[in-house]
């Protein structure tokens, strides 16, 4: 049981750096995500844990212990590749029994032929079985442990993966990954059964994905990196809902969220692509600013006005109970993605003109240099003659 | 009149059918002839210099035929009762396998050190892989005729060498007890730089992921990582070195007619020298012929071992 602390973690190859002095707490017991997309330092900073990377500076704990310098092995943690990293010539059993061999016998005692008549080896050779085959028990592998990796199919060798990580009790499990080489179906099913193994262990987990599916539904917090910096670190509603930087939102959510380029007219009052939206008041005048809306914010209008933007509809997308509609705005750049229940759109075509309303409270703003614009006071609305939709007629 | 039509349509359809199927029996008549046409001029050759002449071998092994004579008769398996009774030969097979016992595990270990050594290396890689490759690329017949300078038992470096340095010294190519080490010894120096080149592919294909798993799992001192990850990895390529260099040492011949033309005695003679000598020294073909037998089943008894027995054991499927 440990919890880890991160201090200033920084590493680079040569002139190129792949972590920015990276600093987190991870508190014991927690199912941390690093999520980003490929390339951004999150398996660089996973492989530092583990200690198969070393960091060019900062500092690592994991419990009470600084863990810099110290082999992999000794670190308490086990880990879970991508490519599970099974050895192909050994059996399930034996695969899964390496971790407590290795650390149970003595080099003699595991030598190939004369290691099994020295004392003792008999009797911790019969409880790493037992251990080994306890473990393949829970996971539902117990049949499986006279086969050799190359006879399972995906799902099994992860199973085999994770029970050769957990087998040992660590403290601290480390996943690079582990769904990417799964197929859809079984992903979703596996990301239950690890949510589960998280409840039933209790330990800490550090899981590496750039998926943000996977990351939303497994975590407590969610860290999401870009170009070795640590954007936010958050539950995952909350990096949702309240993104602290303008790529976490856009990093986050599918379809992505829709950013418009406005200019602040008058105080109060945010200029873009053919409308005006109501803002905060506070922000200077004439600065650029970002105007981030979900496509759930976005409700049906009955026409063009303050808080609504208005375009073609260049593709409708239909996803059962919702679609999504993607609209040419001029002056938006890309299309806008909004997200409207399905039965309240079902006059919605190709080619159309729509008019998709917003309520200020739920526009998402960013300053130029991507920073989140929080409101200071409430952000009085400009629509005064609500042309948007009742409250009870929205679109969530 | 609907009748008549129906009747007609199928009739028609037939016809088709009958078009069809005759369009598809030249399409195969042609496809078949392209596949002769293609394989033919490799079959010709194949037949020609291949199973001809090792059928031809069989034959002339079972007569007592000398090399030019215009005569030959049918003398049954009595060549082949000549040669294993002949004591020149048995000494010359129980050489070839003594041979082939040190330098094929001498190749594998040596090789395979030096791959690692290279691998784990940073600087002079390419350097270090081209001078280990060099002796196998080189012409033996001449490397031999260099060995065979430095081996001098007067003026050679090696015996100078040691006499410098107080090391009893040996004439090594003349010494019963030395001479087939020292072909062995030549024989490692010139396969290595071969099995070493493999070791190095095979060891670049070992994925990252399974050494970093060894660290986590305990498996991180040097021993442990090449019990664990490195040779098991290495299973096929070290099959693939040990049929070919196997085979390889099985047809030296080159060290033995250059250096010792098999003596003193018959102390390093061995198969392919021994058969070279019976044939075309000596012009006793049949008996030659059937030496040839004797070392083709060893050949092929060898290379169904790789395919048969190993090849489960090192692709672990």
């Amino acid at each position: 049981m440990a919890g880890i602390l991160i201090d200033k973690v920084a590493k680079s190859f040569g002139a190129t750096s792949v972590l920015r002095e990276v600093s987190l707490a991870i508190a014991d017991g927690e199912f941390l995500t690093l999520l980003g997309p490929s390339g951004c330092g999150k398996s660089t900073l996973l492989r530092i844990l583990a200690g198969l990377d070393v960091q060019t500076s900062g500092s690592l704990s994991i419990g009470d212990r600084v863990v810099d310098g110290v082999r992999p092995k000794s670190r308490d943690v086990a880990m879970v590749f991508q490519s599970y990293a099974l050895y192909p010539h050994m059996t399930v059993a034996a695969n899964m029994a390496l971790p407590l061999r290795m650390r149970r016998l003595s080099s003699l005692q595991r030598l190939p032929m004369a290691g099994k008549f020295l004392p003792g080896t008999k009797a911790v050779t019969e409880r790493i079985d037992e251990d080994v085959r306890r473990t393949a028990e829970a996971l539902g592998i117990g049949h499986l442990l006279d086969r050799k990796p190359g006879q399972l199919s995906g799902g099994q060798r992860q199973r085999v993966a994770v029970g050769r990580a957990m087998v040992r009790q660590p403290a601290v499990f480390l996943m690079d990954e582990p769904l990417s080489n799964l197929d859809a179906k079984l992903r979703v099913q596996m990301r239950a059964e690890i949510k589960e193994l998280h409840k039933r262990l209790g330990v800490t987990f550090v899981y590496v994905t750039h998926d943000q599916s996977e990351a939303m539904t497994m975590s407590d917090r969610v860290a999401v990196m870009l170009d070795g910096e640590l954007l936010q670190v958050a539950p995952p509603q909350e990096i949702y809902a309240d993104p602290t930087d303008r790529r976490v939102a856009e990093f986050i959510g599918s379809p992505k969220i829709s950013i418009l380029d406005g200019i602040v007219e008058e105080t109060g009052i945010a200029m873009t692509a053919g409308t005006v939206f109501s803002i905060p008041k506070g922000i200077e005048l004439g600065s650029q600013i970002g105007i981030g809306i979900r496509p759930e914010a976005f409700v049906l209008a009955e026409k063009h006005g303050p808080n609504t933007l208005t375009g073609s509809i260049k593709l409708v997308e239909h996803m059962g109970s919702d679609l999504f509609v993607h609209l040419d705005v001029l002056g938006s750049g890309a299309p806008i993605i909004a997200r409207l229940l399905a039965e309240r759109a079902q006059h919605i075509g190709e080619g159309q003109t729509l008019h998709l309303g917003v309520r200020p409270d739920r526009l998402l703003l960013f300053a130029a240099d991507g920073m989140r614009i929080r409101p200071s006071s409430p952000t009085p609305d400009i629509t005064a003659n609500a042309n948007v939709l009742p409250l009870k007629e929205r679109v969530l | 009149m609907s009748l008549a039509a129906s009747t007609t349509a199928a009739e028609t359809g037939a016809i088709a059918s009958n078009g069809a199927r005759k369009a598809l029996q030249r399409h195969r008549i042609a496809e078949t002839f392209t596949a002769w046409s293609l394989a033919g001029p490799a079959l010709v050759f194949l037949v020609t210099l291949f199973f001809l002449p090792v059928f031809a071998v069989f034959a002339i092994a079972l007569t007592d035929w000398q090399f030019g004579a215009s005569t030959l008769s049918f003398v049954g398996f009595s060549n082949f009762k000549e040669v294993f009774a002949d004591e020149g030969f048995r000494a010359s097979f129980v050489n070839t396998i003594l041979y082939v016992v040190i330098v094929v595990p001498g190749t594998i270990i040596l090789g395979l050190a030096i791959a690692l050594l290279i691998e784990s290396g940073k600087s002079m890689r390419t350097f270090y892989r081209a001078i280990h490759f060099l002796p196998f690329m080189a012409t033996l017949t001449a490397m031999a005729i260099a060995w065979e300078a430095l081996l001098h038992p007067t003026i050679g470096l090696i015996n100078q060498t040691l006499v410098t340095l107080g090391i009893p010294t040996a004439n090594w190519l003349r010494d019963e007890d030395t001479v087939l080490s020292v072909l062995a010894a030549i024989g490692i120096w010139q396969n290595l730089g071969y099995a070493m080149v493999l070791f190095l592919a095979g060891l670049k294909s070992i994925p990252q992921d399974l050494y970093d798993a060894a660290d986590i799992d305990g498996a991180d001192m040097w021993l442990d990582r090449l019990r664990t990850v490195t040779l098991p990895m290495l299973g096929p390529v070290t099959m693939f070195v040990f049929i070919v260099v196997a085979l390889r040492a099985f047809e030296t011949f080159d060290t033995v007619q250059v250096l010792t033309q098999g003596g003193p005695g018959h102390s390093s003679e061995m198969l392919l020298y021994t058969l070279y000598r019976e044939s075309f020294q000596y012009l006793r073909t049949g008996y030659g012929s059937s030496v040839a037998v004797v070392f083709l089943i060893i050949v092929v008894a060898l290379t169904l071992i790789q395919a048969r027995v190993m090849d489960k054991k090192v692709h672990y499927q």
